[in-house]
């Protein structure tokens, strides 16, 4: 399955990933309107040193930790893409405890989120990868790292 | 066609089932439910308290889940014995199991002191189970006055989740500080002092001699006036269906990496065993709910033939109280970097090149990062440690390392 890959490389470090990502994920149609002046809580974020820097997101792993530890049963795998019920999940951090990748955080309202690719939004593919100035963002299919 | 038998109907057991049908889609498969409810997330009975689930959301698995997976289910009967030798299960109403594999995942029971006066007690709760919860729920009134025996996670949960609801709340512990078995002193008293400011009571290093009714008198002379008494002292791994037949069994069954028992053809997962604690190089009793799901798989997919092995299990928990968290792994052995702020600390614990356990309060960002480095066995020497110990951070990684985790599928 097609899944989201950065290139470090490329990566400027311009956050611009993050900014889309909360405007797709905001449900509205205005981009100033969903984020000027207001902090975002994207689900894919910028780490890095002054030498390197790259935009991490859910590997949506084959084998999640996640998914296996919820103790709200809030997170499945469905068709490989990993979901969070926001109905169901409690807030309770051991998402974030077991995440290998540092890729789940809470939105405002405490609730856990990370990236769900934006298959449930109206922007149908990864807004991250779409809105990268460097083409850094890939959404592709690849194999297992040798 | 494989017979497999479950007995429990918690997380290990939906694990155990998830893991069969992995391998096998066909074999019939039994389970031994003593509670009469679907598998539900039993961790959330004090967000059920608290008003944040309810028993709908609260569902392990989405309704159908047994059927979807064919499994049958025997509601509100206990296993009493397994013959070994016939290879057969019996329950309380004499209905015998026939099984070719069978998974014990009985989880544990509350351990209820020997109290002088418990019996004249007019309202006295565990905090287990859902039901527990529906009756506590029940119970407590605006005006009620709670005294909680137990400040450890399941009492101090407990407490949070009545908070609010009642008129006074007191929690007291043999123990000198709160969620003892995963804080230290002074990372208690944080958490203590958080707690204690949303008007909690601790009487600690202190316990009940005797209870008259609706009061209980202390060691330390002090009389606790209560409505509602919540006892939650500790838990005990329910091993005897195992023990009886002469299975190995120290605190929980023993078993192997692949769950097996020392009885061939029965397995053991969750709560009622022992698990391989990574971080320790010895197995213990790792009594949450991750561990549960992973031990039930593990036992479920050898069941049916396939060949894994879980190794990787170790203490973690992530628990908070009215918005601050304390999250915990691994063992706290060896040299100790701490950083402390205003209203939190952070202790990573380092032994032979390995990060071995950590304590973080209030700094719940990436801390996976850490546990996956204790799970894994990274050595220290490959990572930048001054720049990991002040952040949880991939940048501390090698390219090599970086490469293997975001570069492709994992």
């Amino acid at each position: 399955m097609k899944r989201v890959y950065v290139n470090e490389e490329w990566c400027l470090g311009c956050h611009l990933c993050e900014y889309n990502c909360a405007f797709a994920n905001s449900g509205l149609t205005d981009m100033a309107y969903a984020l000027k002046g207001k902090p975002i809580y994207p689900r894919i974020h910028v780490e890095g040193d002054e030498k390197i820097s790259y935009a991490v997101s859910c590997r949506h792993c084959t084998d999640p930790m996640c998914v296996k530890s919820c103790i709200a049963g809030a997170i499945t795998m469905n068709d490989g893409v990993m979901q969070i019920d926001k109905d169901k999940c409690v807030g309770c951090f051991t998402c974030v405890l077991v995440c290998p990748y540092g890729a789940l955080a809470p939105n405002a309202d405490g609730v856990m989120q990370k990236c769900e690719l934006c298959l449930q939004n109206a922007c149908g593919e990864p807004a991250c990868v779409k809105g990268c100035p460097n083409k850094a963002i890939v959404y592709e299919e690849r194999g297992a790292v040798e | 066609m494989k017979n497999y038998v479950i007995i429990g109907n918690g997380v290990a057991s939906a694990g155990c089932i998830e893991g069969i049908r992995s391998v096998d889609p066909d074999g019939p498969i039994t389970v031994v439910s003593e509670e009469d409810h679907d598998v539900y997330c039993r961790p959330l009975i004090s967000y059920y308290l608290e008003g944040k689930t309810d028993q709908q959301r609260m569902r392990y698995r989405s309704p159908g889940f047994y059927e979807r997976m064919g499994a049958k289910v025997y509601f509100g009967r206990k296993a009493v014995r397994i013959d070994s030798e016939a290879k057969t299960v019996e329950l309380d109403d004499g209905t015998v199991l026939p099984y070719d594999a069978l998974c014990v995942a009985a989880g544990s029971c509350p351990f209820v002191p020997p109290f002088e006066g418990l019996d004249t007690v007019p309202e006295s709760y565990s905090f287990m189970t859902l039901d527990d919860a529906l009756a506590l729920d029940k119970a407590v009134k605006p005006d009620s006055k709670v005294l909680i025996v137990g400040a450890g996670l399941i009492g101090m949960k407990c407490a949070e989740g009545l908070c609010g609801r009642v008129a006074g709340l007191t929690v007291c512990d043999l123990a000198d500080r709160v969620l003892s078995s995963i804080l230290d002193s002074e990372c208690a008293g944080i958490m203590q002092r958080h707690l204690e400011a949303h008007g909690i009571r601790f009487l600690l290093s202190d316990s009940v001699v005797r209870f008259d009714g609706t009061c209980a008198v202390m060691k330390s002379g002090e009389v606790v006036h209560f409505d509602i008494l919540v006892l939650a002292v500790g838990v005990r791994a329910n091993t005897s269906l195992i023990k009886d037949i002469g299975g190995e069994v120290n605190r929980g069954i023993v078993v192997s990496g692949r769950m097996e028992t020392s009885v061939p053809g029965i397995y053991a997962a969750g709560d009622c065993a022992e698990g391989y604690d990574v971080s320790l190089g010895q197995n213990r009793v790792l009594a949450i709910l991750p561990n549960a799901y992973m031990q039930g798989r593990t036992a479920g997919i050898n069941m049916a033939g396939g060949d894994e092995a879980f190794d990787k299990g170790m203490p973690m928990n992530s628990i908070g109280f009215f918005g601050l968290h304390a999250m915990t792994a691994g063992t706290y052995e060896g040299e100790m970097y701490e950083e402390k702020g205003e209203n939190s600390l952070k202790r990573l614990f380092t032994k032979d090149d390995l990060l071995k356990g950590f304590i973080l309060i209030g700094l719940e960002e990436r801390a996976g990062i850490y546990t996956s480095l204790i799970r894994e066995k990274t050595p220290i020497s490959s990572l930048n440690f001054e720049v990991l110990k002040k952040a949880a951070t991939t940048t501390a990684f090698s390219p090599e390392l970086r490469r293997k985790k975001f570069g492709g599928v994992v």
